[in-house]
């Protein structure tokens, strides 16, 4: 065959499949946000959740979610970082490097429950840190990792090899290089990776059930004390998700409108995750900018 | 870049640093700390009332987690926890040395089987309805409704609820192999979604997009538990050790007083100890 | 005297170069140190079935009949986990081989083929998607995509198919993230020599872009089953969750994660009901390293 006509042909099947790709997630979304946004009110994003009335909202839930999330990056992002740069720059091509990758992935494999219970004995019961967010920030940790390692990793193989290369004939350090260079020029696809790593964190909830807890007790939002029980801060309170509590209210709960504290929680999700996107879309590009000085 | 990391690094190590010391704090004042844990079902009620009870008590901080009946017993076997919250007997759980642990009953929980509006069917004999769940009626017209396929949706192996269904509609027969979810509201929603399914729940999940049945004409009502006319029912545990803080005496008294069995336990759809007329065994014999 | 020092003492590069590479081989192993943990609490807990409760390896993978804290006909406990190890690997293999090619398709239109600004779009949309719970996914699929194939099939609609479908739509944004984060890395001079010699886009597309991607599509790909092969919830509600053999597409059966997740709570650790449960997390374990194994070995082959 003609290979222009191939490629015609070729185009033409990859432009049909993202158009059904585009069509369906579309939907999806449309589909969820179409449902919820309705529910969505002042009243339900600032009054707390009731476990048996009508008209409970999802204040605790949704702090809870943000700064879970504040936490769990706090965590993992500076061992992914270190990690992704030792397999991207420093790692020897040999069998060890290999077996590293491979249990990495299969770490990504396992069932969230069962991460959720190593945690729950190891941290929870053992390390004394109780049904925390803490604890649940550290269970998240395992989750984030593979993925933000690997997605690390990607984006600095990706940068160029002549600005290494340039880097090091200045006289630079590798670790210069690295940081100086290499780094800044990866910011974009670091940024994807972490708000991939973020939506993981929005969307768990089988490991937070025996780590963060899925009950919200009484927090006050006026209390900046650290230690304090009942401060907002307090990395180790209980914390129920927003995930958490679609769950439960969808599994065990018995309010009357459950349903729409259902799809209502779920919308919040998504504008949510939108928000941050494009929140750490821009931190992304004035970093890059700022640091690669490509104004 | 570095200033971020170098930011990020003390960020966590005085989050750690504080994670440490307040740990510290913690284990040493655990005695004005009291974690339940287990059943999922149970947790809304012992929750509500914890939250009630600290408002009065500003120094004691209890903490309620689900996670599973099994999960709350095992915990408070290696004493993990102060309560473990379960939906079955200790008795009944294997793996648990039931003599080791106290059992506090603080509620009865109606259990009703459920169909899809479809079918056709109100009422059941109880022989039938164990017919169905063995596999021996499979159409919905031999049983007076409309011709349907009958789907049978189970509950989880071990759960309370199939547990509490077994030991009183199964007679010792097994019951076939099918579906099985574990959660009231998943249950609810695909009873309600296919056509000719059946299942059962906790008299506070029924709502108009299902069915309930009736038992030999007698209806699914809590005070046809309280008399017993109504057979499948079980209670709700908090189980505990034999030694316990006055803390957790106190808690759990108040559990079982009249402002929480009157207010919470109705308002939460389960039926007060108290109303009850009769009283059931761990091996589902009716005691007076 | 001062010469002599600068010559012998490690320069500034030096020990920046020793800070750095400490710092990085820190992280690295405490991966590794995590891994490891996680790894021998699974290994341990999951041996004790054979070596506590004495069930025998051949039953435990080639029985059907599961039910742990029973014990069976033959007097000893059923524990034959061989329909959930085959749902659980159709289920996998089906909805990551129906995945790839759209991944593949939107990962060049994002990287070659695309207007710059619906590749954002499209970025953000799969963004979007990862964040939602699981339990959304399931409720979708129960209530709109089980009666479309109980309509189209017949049956009741629980079954691997819907499974597969479900899962569709929840590794599809990881392997194409991925896939793009590969196709990205391909070197840009690659694709111009191609093109300067005369080769279509496709041609340049296949035969140089996709070539050089493949080890990094190849690992989109295994993200992406390993996301399938862990998700619990979304599943056990569109596959019926029902411990049997699966006949075909349409019939209602049950994966090892399933199973794990609704059976946990219920059991007491130490117990075989419990510690069998844990054995089906280490043949998850196993089964996704052979999947791995795999999928390199192929790569390897596929390679120029």
């Amino acid at each position: 065959m003609n290979p222009k006509v191939v490629n015609k042909i070729a185009t033409g099947v990859i432009y049909g499949l993202v158009i059904l790709v585009v069509a369906i997630l579309a939907a999806l979304i449309g589909y969820i946000l179409v449902t919820g946004v309705p529910h969505i009110s002042w009243h339900f994003l600032t009054s707390p959740a009731q476990s048996f009335l009508a008209g409970g909202g999802i204040r605790d839930q949704l702090f809870n979610s943000i700064y879970l999330l504040v936490l769990t990056l706090i965590i993992s992002f500076p061992i992914a970082l270190g990690a992704g740069i030792y397999l991207a720059e420093y790692a020897p091509k040999n069998w060890f490097t290999e077996i590293i990758k491979t249990t990495i992935e299969v770490l990504s494999s396992l069932p969230s429950v069962v991460v959720g219970l190593f945690c729950y004995l190891l941290f929870v019961v053992q390390m004394r840190m109780g049904f925390s967010i803490l604890s649940g920030a550290i269970a998240l940790t395992f989750f984030n990792l593979p993925l933000l390692t690997r997605n690390i990793e990607t984006s600095l193989e990706s940068v160029s090899s002549l600005q290494r290369e340039a880097g090091l004939s200045l006289g630079l350090s590798q670790w210069k290089t690295i940081t100086g260079i290499i780094l800044p020029a990866a910011v974009p696809g670091i940024i994807t990776g972490i708000i991939l790593s973020a939506g993981r964190v929005f969307g768990e909830a089988a490991a937070l059930i025996y780590t963060a807890g899925q009950s919200a007790p009484f927090v006050d939002y006026t209390n900046w004390n650290i230690f304090s029980d009942t401060s907002f801060l307090n990395p180790l309170r209980p914390a129920e998700t927003l995930a958490v509590h679609i769950w439960k209210v969808n599994s065990e709960g018995i309010t009357p409108d459950a349903n729409a504290i259902s799809s209502g929680s779920s919308a919040v999700l998504i504008i949510v995750i939108l928000l941050f996107n494009i929140f750490a879309h821009w931190i992304g590009n004035r970093l890059y900018k700022k640091m690669t000085s490509s104004k | 870049m570095i200033k971020i990391k170098k930011l990020a690094i003390m960020t966590s190590a005085v989050l750690f640093a504080g994670t440490v010391l307040t740990a510290c704090g913690v284990s040493s004042a655990s005695n004005d700390k009291i974690t339940a844990v287990g059943s999922t079902a149970l947790q809304p009620l012992v929750e509500e009332a914890a939250n009630d009870y600290q408002k009065e008590h500003k120094n004691l901080s209890i903490t309620v987690q689900g996670g599973g009946s099994g999960t709350g017993l095992s915990q408070l076997q290696s004493r993990a926890v102060t309560i473990g919250n379960s939906d079955v007997f200790a008795e009944n759980q294997k793996g648990i040395k039931s003599k080791d642990i106290v059992d506090h009953q603080v509620a009865v929980v109606g259990i009703t089987p459920v169909v899809n509006k479809g079918v056709g069917v109100k009422n059941i004999s109880m022989k039938n309805l164990q017919k169905i769940f063995e596999g021996k009626i499979t159409n919905w017209k031999q049983v007076g409704g409309k011709n349907l396929p009958i789907e049978v949706i189970n509950r989880v192996k071990g759960s309370g609820t199939r547990n509490t269904f077994e030991a009183n509609v199964m007679d010792g027969h097994s019951t076939i192999k099918a579906q099985e979810q574990d959660s009231n509201g998943t249950v609810r929603r695909i009873i309600a979604t296919t056509p000719g399914a059946i299942s059962y729940l906790s008299f506070s999940f029924v709502d108009k997009t299902i069915q309930s049945l009736s038992i030999d004409n007698v209806k699914p009502t809590d005070k046809n538990v309280e008399t017993n006319a109504w057979k499948i029912w079980s209670y709700e545990h908090m189980y505990t050790a034999k030694k316990v803080s006055d803390n957790t005496k106190k808690f759990l008294a108040y559990m079982n007083s009249a402002e929480v069995q009157k207010g919470l336990v109705k308002k939460l759809g389960y039926i007060s100890i108290s109303d009850m007329k009769v009283k059931k065994d761990a091996n589902n014999k009716v005691i007076n | 005297m001062e010469i002599n020092k600068k010559i012998l003492m490690p320069s500034k590069e030096t020990r920046q170069e020793r800070f750095g590479r400490t710092l990085s081989f820190i992280s690295i192993s405490a991966i590794v140190v995590l891994v490891a943990l996680i790894l021998y609490f699974i290994i341990s807990k999951g041996i004790s079935t054979f070596t506590d409760n004495h069930v025998n390896l051949w039953d435990f993978i080639s029985r059907q009949d599961w039910s742990p804290s029973t014990i069976g006909k033959d007097g000893k406990p059923e524990v034959g986990a061989l329909p959930m190890i085959v749902t659980s690997f159709s289920v996998t293999f089906l909805s990551a081989l129906l995945a790839t090619p759209f991944a593949i398709a939107a990962g060049i239109y994002m990287t070659v083929i695309g207007p710059k600004k619906s590749r954002g779009f499209l970025q953000t949309v799969i963004e979007l998607l990862v964040g939602i719970p699981s339990v959304v996914y399931g409720f979708i699929g129960l209530t709109i995509i089980v009666p479309i194939v109980r309509t189209l099939f017949g049956g009741t609609g629980f079954g691997i198919l819907s499974a597969t479908l479900v899962l569709f739509v929840m590794v599809l944004p990881t392997i194409t993230s991925l896939t793009v984060d590969s196709l990205n890395a391909v070197p840009k001079h690659l694709s111009e020599a191609s093109l300067a010699l005369g080769a279509t886009r496709w041609q340049t597309i296949y035969k140089v872009i996709l070539r050089s991607a493949t080890p990094g599509i190849l690992t989109a790909i295994i993200f992406g089953m390993a996301r399938a092969f862990g998700e619990a919830l979304a599943v056990q509600m569109v596959i019926g969750n029902a411990i049997l053999m699966p006949k075909n597409l349409i019939t209602p059966s049950s994966t090892l994660t399933s199973q794990l997740t609704t059976g946990i709570g219920n059991t007491v650790m130490g117990t075989l009901g419990n510690n069998a449960l844990w054995s089906l997390a280490l043949v998850l374990l196993l089964m996704s390293l052979f999947f791995n194994i795999l999928v390199k070995l192929i790569g390897k082959r596929g390679k120029f």
